[in-house]
């Protein structure tokens, strides 16, 4: 067994988890940073836009066209829910705000039981997308997971072009660096919020729709991944786009290559038992490490967006 | 004042009537996971409960049934407090259900404690065949350790070697690669114990196909299964590696798991085609009330209500009649969707285990057919723990 190669592949699978995790973070670092709205429904966007692609899939039998019917979708569905919800949380302290959109998590996930009931949604890779391709020699790698490393890059693209080249992303810009600023100078802050929150869904909702040929489309998967997308705004700093492209990489990498050699390292060190028991428990802590040493360099995050 | 005189006595007539009809219900305090992310589970066994009350013509025992259903959210504490109402409150006679071996160990105590009956549809926690043991605790179930037995035997027997064992990092996991390698006993390539809740398997996928074992054997509950076979078959690993789980494809996850879990292999008691006709009846009914096919949980559940009828049948409905009540469930004595079995000392039931595989039908869909028996009456390996003899 080559482990020089073994080493190369995992990092592989770390940069592609890595723009997955980019994908659900984008939006969750833009509405944090625009809107200082601490959304932990956003894991509850991401299952709702995977419920969308797993119907309209089921529908239609075409990915493309899922893929596509969740921008609107999540578009509409998140500006409703930023309405309804959200409107009263923005002047209240973040830990209101952990409450109220705690409480629509499970909200959320009782609704699509009752709708969808409670087993998982059958979501399967498109045929076409199905096969491998063999980047390494010996090492076939599935062709969708490449096609999700696709799709990140490319939202980081057109999140690039829109944050850098556009109005919208100049007021998205200095909404993140001083808000109340920007309020002052006559902008019209409510239909950029909902706008920045209907993008953030939308971000969220794609990932959903992409996660979920390769995951289960139950109520509760948005949990599975809101903490570590919390984890990569955090130490990729809040607001920040290229923070977060960064991070996600990063907790990426640390995550899948940590979990794969640190029992084997361990294994080197403490007798076989000691590192059967601490091996697993210590690659599930590692990020959170990671993420500890970070913030105590630079608690602000490694690209803040904040200045005011 | 006649008047008055006699509306009393006709209001204290229906009073000592009507409580003496209470007398005469069978009260069934029904446990399970009914929200969250866990529902399905409570769902499915509600559903095969429910459906066996119906075929006894909601009477057990020739008397009335009361099921008091309560939801234990898949927490100990919660499943406590449900459970001090049922027993305190609605003074159930039998507390049926429980789908976790955690909320079994919660509760079990309280209920044994009381001497009224715990059924458990489900939760096989390895400590109630056991130590645990009690005279009042029945499992129409399983012990945990069985399945994973059955399938260290099927790979022990089996022409293949050099297994990479895969579970989840939690004490259902580890239980699984013990059951495992009670039985199979040949080379091992490689273990990894993943996070639970995890839902990226990549990693794992490689280090496997890196060490190049002659098969898998996996736990993967739930969603986590879905991911990991979903995974296993993106990542092409399936021309290399065959799959053997346990408690990872069944009739409750197939459909989430699609196409994915075709020419996979698992071990388990129970299947839609097992062909006996009590089995087959309980199938085309269930299919016929609710539109989907029973899982084994639903199929589990449906025994308990049976194994009530033929113990308060066999005390003609004197339910303060426990150890009668108990010599008959002890026997067996019902018509079980497993055919016929007996119960081991620690009233788990000895029962057969079958090899199965998913195979694709005429339309391509995933099936589970039945390949063969691994164990022939298979007793649990903690019943030597347990002190009750009878």
């Amino acid at each position: 067994m080559d482990l020089s190669l073994l080493l190369f592949e995992q990092t592989l699978n770390g940069i592609q988890f890595g723009v997955f995790l980019f994908l659900i973070a984008a939006g969750l670092t833009l509405v944090f940073g625009i809107m200082n709205l601490v959304n932990l429904a956003h894991g509850a966007l991401y299952m709702m836009g995977a419920y969308v692609g797993a119907t309209v899939f089921g529908w239609s039998g075409s990915f493309l066209l899922a893929a596509v019917a969740v921008v609107p979708a999540m578009m509409i569905f998140g500006a409703l829910v930023e309405r309804v919800a959200l409107r009263t949380l923005y002047e209240r302290d973040h830990m209101d705000q952990v409450l109220a959109t705690f409480g629509l998590i499970l909200f959320f996930n009782e609704l699509v039981r009752i709708v969808w009931g409670p087993e998982s949604q059958p979501m399967p890779i498109p045929e076409a997308l199905s096969g491998h391709i063999e980047i390494l020699s010996g090492v076939p790698y599935p062709t969708f997971r490449i096609v999700i490393i696709g799709v990140g890059l490319a939202v980081a693209a057109a999140l690039y072009v829109l944050i850098s080249r556009t109005r919208l992303g100049m007021l998205i810009r200095a909404g993140a660096s001083n808000r109340p600023m920007v309020g002052a100078l006559g902008v019209n802050i409510r239909l950029l919020f909902t706008l920045v929150f209907g993008l953030g869904a939308v971000l969220a909702g794609l990932s959903g729709v992409m996660a979920g040929p390769l995951l289960a489309v139950e109520p509760g998967m948005g949990e599975d991944m809101l903490v570590l997308s919390f984890v990569v705004i955090v130490i990729g700093g809040i607001g920040s786009i290229r923070g977060a492209l960064v991070a996600s990489i990063l907790v990426g990498i640390v995550e899948t290559v940590g979990r794969s050699i640190l029992p084997v390292m361990l294994e080197a060190v403490v007798s076989n038992e000691a590192a059967q028991t601490a091996g697993p428990a210590l690659a599930s802590m590692l990020i959170y490490v990671v993420m500890a040493a970070v913030l105590f360099f630079r608690p602000e995050g490694l690209f803040s967006a904040r200045t005011g | 004042m006649k008047k008055k005189l006699l509306c009393l006595a006709a209001a204290l007539a229906t009073v000592a009537v009507s409580s003496a009809i209470q007398a005469e219900t069978v009260k069934i305090g029904f446990l399970n996971t009914f929200s969250g992310r866990a529902a399905v589970f409570g769902k499915h066994q509600k559903d095969g409960f429910e459906l066996a009350l119906d075929h006894l013509g909601r009477k057990v025992g020739g008397l009335d049934v009361k099921v008091i259903y309560g939801d234990d959210q898949r927490k100990p504490d919660a499943a406590r407090q449900e459970v001090d109402a049922m027993l305190k409150k609605d003074r159930v006679n039998f507390v049926v259900g429980i789908t976790w071996s955690n909320i079994l160990a919660a509760v079990q105590k309280p209920v044994v404690r009381s001497k009224t009956f715990l059924i458990s549809t489900n939760a096989g926690w390895s400590g109630m065949a056991g130590k645990q043991c009690s005279p009042y605790f029945f499992s129409t179930s399983w012990n945990n350790d069985q399945t994973p037995e059955s399938m260290g035997k099927l790979l022990q027997d089996e022409a293949v070697d050099n297994v990479y064992l895969l579970t989840a990092n939690y004490q259902a996991g580890k239980d699984m690669l013990a059951g495992f390698q009670r039985y199979y006993k040949k080379g091992i390539a490689g273990k990894i114990l993943y996070k639970l809740g995890q839902t990226d398997y990549q990693a794992e996928i490689s280090q496997v196909r890196a060490a190049k074992p002659g098969a898998i054997f996996g736990f993967f509950p739930g969603g986590m299964g879905i991911a990991f076979v979903k995974q296993y078959k993106a990542a092409g690993l399936d021309k290399t590696v065959p799959l053997y789980t346990v408690f990872t494809v069944d009739h409750m996850t197939l459909k989430g798991h699609g196409k994915a879990a075709i020419g996979t292999f698992h071990t388990n008691y129970w299947d839609l085609d097992s062909s006996n006709p009590v089995n087959q009846r309980f199938i085309k009914d269930f299919v016929k009330k609710y539109g989907y096919h029973p899982s084994h949980f639903a199929a589990q559940a449906y025994d308990a209500p049976l194994l009530i009828d033929s113990a308060v049948r066999a005390v003609n409905g004197d339910l303060s009649n426990k150890d009668g009540m108990r010599d008959a469930m002890r026997k067996a004595d019902f018509e079980s969707i497993r055919g016929k079995f007996t119960y081991n000392t620690n009233h788990i039931p000895i029962q057969n285990f079958y090899k199965r595989e998913v195979v694709a039908d005429a339309e391509g869909n995933p099936k589970i057919v039945t390949r063969g028996v691994v164990f022939e009456k298979h007793k649990d390996a903690h019943y030597k723990d347990c002190k009750m003899k009878w």
